[in-house]
């Protein structure tokens, strides 16, 4: 048992929890007591490792960046999850919990999404087990996230718009969270990040492990060496962090970076990094650090990536940065715009704005040119070429 | 054990009604206004809605009300300033009900300070566990002479139930369908065979029916079945589209 794991109670140190109503409880409570035992078991993980490989297409490559390693004047690897089915890590999660929805006897699957990736990778197994699809997605990113939402129809799911509070992905969480309230028998929700009551974090983590499980062994079968010295990845709920971290945690000597996304900087309101500008409270049932109000209200957060706009951060993250695990910095919509602009005149890969976060840490570091550095590309940049466009003017 | 305004009501009365009110809403020195019409009006207890950004069990009633409440500048700071007097003209039963998260940043002990201060006798506080509550609240709630009101729903176990109310005081909050507030969907048949599950269990503590009891008919099955019932959607509804000064007139038509 490594001393970052869940505790049985669902806490990372004091952060985590199952802080959901009554009404809840039951749902809750009864995942929590199957879900280990159904990832353990031989049944679940064969299904799982044969979807990962023959419909995933895992393992993702982990490619050796040429020019960027000159560039940066050390050894940067990148480990691909835009190369994955549906374009970004999310399918990873989507895949192990609609096994999991199914073995629960489950009919009905709900999600929330943000920019769409994850209601797509919902949408997508939904589609592959014939079950029936809700996805909640906040009015304000459905009309700036048309493609996903026109993949999610096509894929059969039904895309329910959430019209409270600013319409985003907050909105669209709190939605789900009342429609698994009113349809507690039959529903599965399956949450896109490592946030939520216990044991969503874990659960969610766990599901992503993949993700630095492949890391390790092809590090190894390419370098002949044991560990790399840093790994780094983007972070906003942080299901990809979580999942990049994960098989590394117990490594010490592997240096762990969170890059959370500042928005328009750190010292301005419009920002989405709850690590570095949050303080300690409850959302969508767990404790963690959360952009609030000296009342304890929400605040919308902003970053110009909607997979980071979230106004929290898995409990996880916040035991990891306190600890002093992890190294949380933060990439404003300029460096991550930069990064993104760099990685596909250097590399030949579009990322998406999300992983460009994760990129734009590389100049916030000091490497050796002995270093050997992992960097988690979640996702392609397809669903942001409207914004590349503008931006680039291209 | 605590004894206050909850107990002494139930000692008293049956087929209670409840009114769940926003604080701060429809404007924000509202408060007080409708807390002393609902007092004249002769209903047995309210509860005061302490407005949170994102509140998970309310439906789109509540949460309109909870969000014009906050733009009109409601906190709970400001409320509990707004009932720090009440006790000198109110003599009902008070209980404030909220989500955890702008509580513990108030702070749970200045926060019941101020509720044992104004006179408020219970908290509904959803999203709090009930064993959070045993294992870190419940000396501290009791200290300061307030109820917690837990809750529970058809979908809870007998054997959760039974724990619950093994543990509970003041009364049991009984949600009286799946959903959330304001869902009318569950039939009263639906309902019926809930309640009976309840009663069969002999519960120790009192119980009260919430979450989609909207009219005289509503209200009279769930005094049937209960020790009374909480209105609240249908309330804001009211106060939201006739005033303040119609509040008797919703009460006089529930009873």
């Amino acid at each position: 048992m490594s001393k970052y794991s869940v505790n049985s109670n669902g806490y990372y140190g004091r952060f985590g929890g199952q802080f959901v109503p009554e009404m809840l409880y039951p749902n809750v409570d009864n995942l929590k007591k199957v879900y280990q035992e159904i990832l353990n078991s031989e049944s679940f993980q064969k299904e799982y490792k044969q979807l990962l490989k023959e419909y995933v297409g895992r393992p993702t490559p982990l490619t050796y960046a040429k020019r960027m390693s000159a560039a940066y004047g050390t050894n940067i690897f990148l480990k691909r999850e835009d190369c994955a089915h549906t374009g970004a890590h999310k399918i990873n999660n989507a895949i192990g919990q609609i096994l999991i929805a199914k073995q629960m006897g489950k009919t009905r699957i709900i999600a929330e999404t943000g920019a769409g990736q994850h209601g797509v990778a919902t949408a997508t197994v939904c589609a592959l087990m014939g079950m029936k699809c809700a996805v909640y997605m906040g009015e304000v990113d459905i009309q700036r996230q048309a493609p996903n939402v026109a993949r999610m129809k096509m894929l059969g799911a039904e895309v329910i718009p959430a019209m409270t509070g600013n319409r985003t992905l907050k909105d669209a969480t709190n939605e789900a969270l009342r429609d698994w309230i009113s349809n507690p028998e039959d529903t599965f929700y399956i949450i896109g990040s490592v946030v939520g009551p216990h044991p969503y974090p874990d659960m969610v983590a766990k599901l992503q492990s993949i993700i630095s499980e492949e890391t390790k062994w092809q590090f190894r079968e390419q370098t002949g060496k044991d560990l790399p010295d840093y790994v780094l990845a983007c972070i906003g709920g942080g299901s990809n962090a979580a999942g990049s971290f994960y098989n590394f945690l117990d490594d010490e000597t592997v240096r762990l970076v969170a890059i959370e996304a500042a928005g328009l900087g750190l010292d301005t309101p419009d920002t989405a990094a709850s690590i570095a500008r949050g303080t300690e409270g409850i959302i969508h049932g767990s404790r963690t650090m959360l952009m609030q109000t000296d009342d304890g209200q929400i605040i919308e957060p902003y970053s110009i990536s909607a997979g980071l706009d979230y106004p929290g951060v898995g409990p996880l993250h916040s035991f990891l940065a306190e600890s002093g695990r992890a190294t949380v910095l933060a990439a404003t919509d300029q460096e991550a715009l930069d990064a993104a602009f760099e990685l596909t005149r250097l590399e030949g890969i579009i990322p998406a704005l999300e992983s460009a976060h994760a990129l734009a840490g590389l100049k916030k570091l000091d490497f050796k040119s002995t270093d050997n550095v992992v960097v988690t590309v979640s996702g392609r940049g397809d669903k942001d070429m409207e914004t590349y466009m503008k931006r680039f003017k291209l | 054990m605590i004894k206050n305004r909850i107990d002494n009501l139930f000692e008293q009365k049956k087929g209670l009604l409840s009114i769940y009110f926003t604080a701060g809403y429809p404007n924000l020195d509202d408060t007080m206004s409708v807390l002393t019409a609902l007092e004249k009006s002769g209903v047995d207890m309210v509860e005061i809605g302490m407005p949170f950004s994102d509140p998970l069990a309310d439906g789109p009633v509540i949460q309109l009300a909870s969000l014009k409440a906050l733009n009109n500048g409601i906190t709970i700071k400001k409320l509990m300033e707004q009932i720090k007097d009440m006790r000198k003209t109110i003599t009902m039963p008070v209980v404030l009900m909220g989500y955890i998260n702008p509580v513990m940043h108030y702070g749970m002990e200045a926060f019941l300070k101020d509720c044992q201060a104004a006179g408020v006798d219970g908290v509904i506080l959803p999203d709090l566990p009930f064993d959070e509550y045993i294992e870190h609240y419940k000396d501290m709630m009791d200290k300061y002479g307030v109820h917690y009101i837990p809750m529970i729903a058809p979908q809870s176990s007998d054997e959760r139930i039974k724990y619950i109310d093994s543990k509970a005081s003041g009364f049991i909050y009984m949600v009286a369908s799946a959903g959330i507030t304001g869902n009318i969907k569950a039939s009263l048949d639906t309902r019926t065979a809930y309640y009976q599950r309840i009663k069969a269990l002999g519960l120790k503590n009192k119980a009260m029916i919430g979450f989609g009891i909207k009219d005289k008919a509503s209200y009279e099955h769930a005094c049937n079945n209960a020790d009374g019932a909480i209105i609240g959607t249908a309330f804001i509804k009211h106060l939201s589209d006739k005033g303040v000064n119609a509040i008797g007139e919703f009460v006089s038509a529930i009873r």
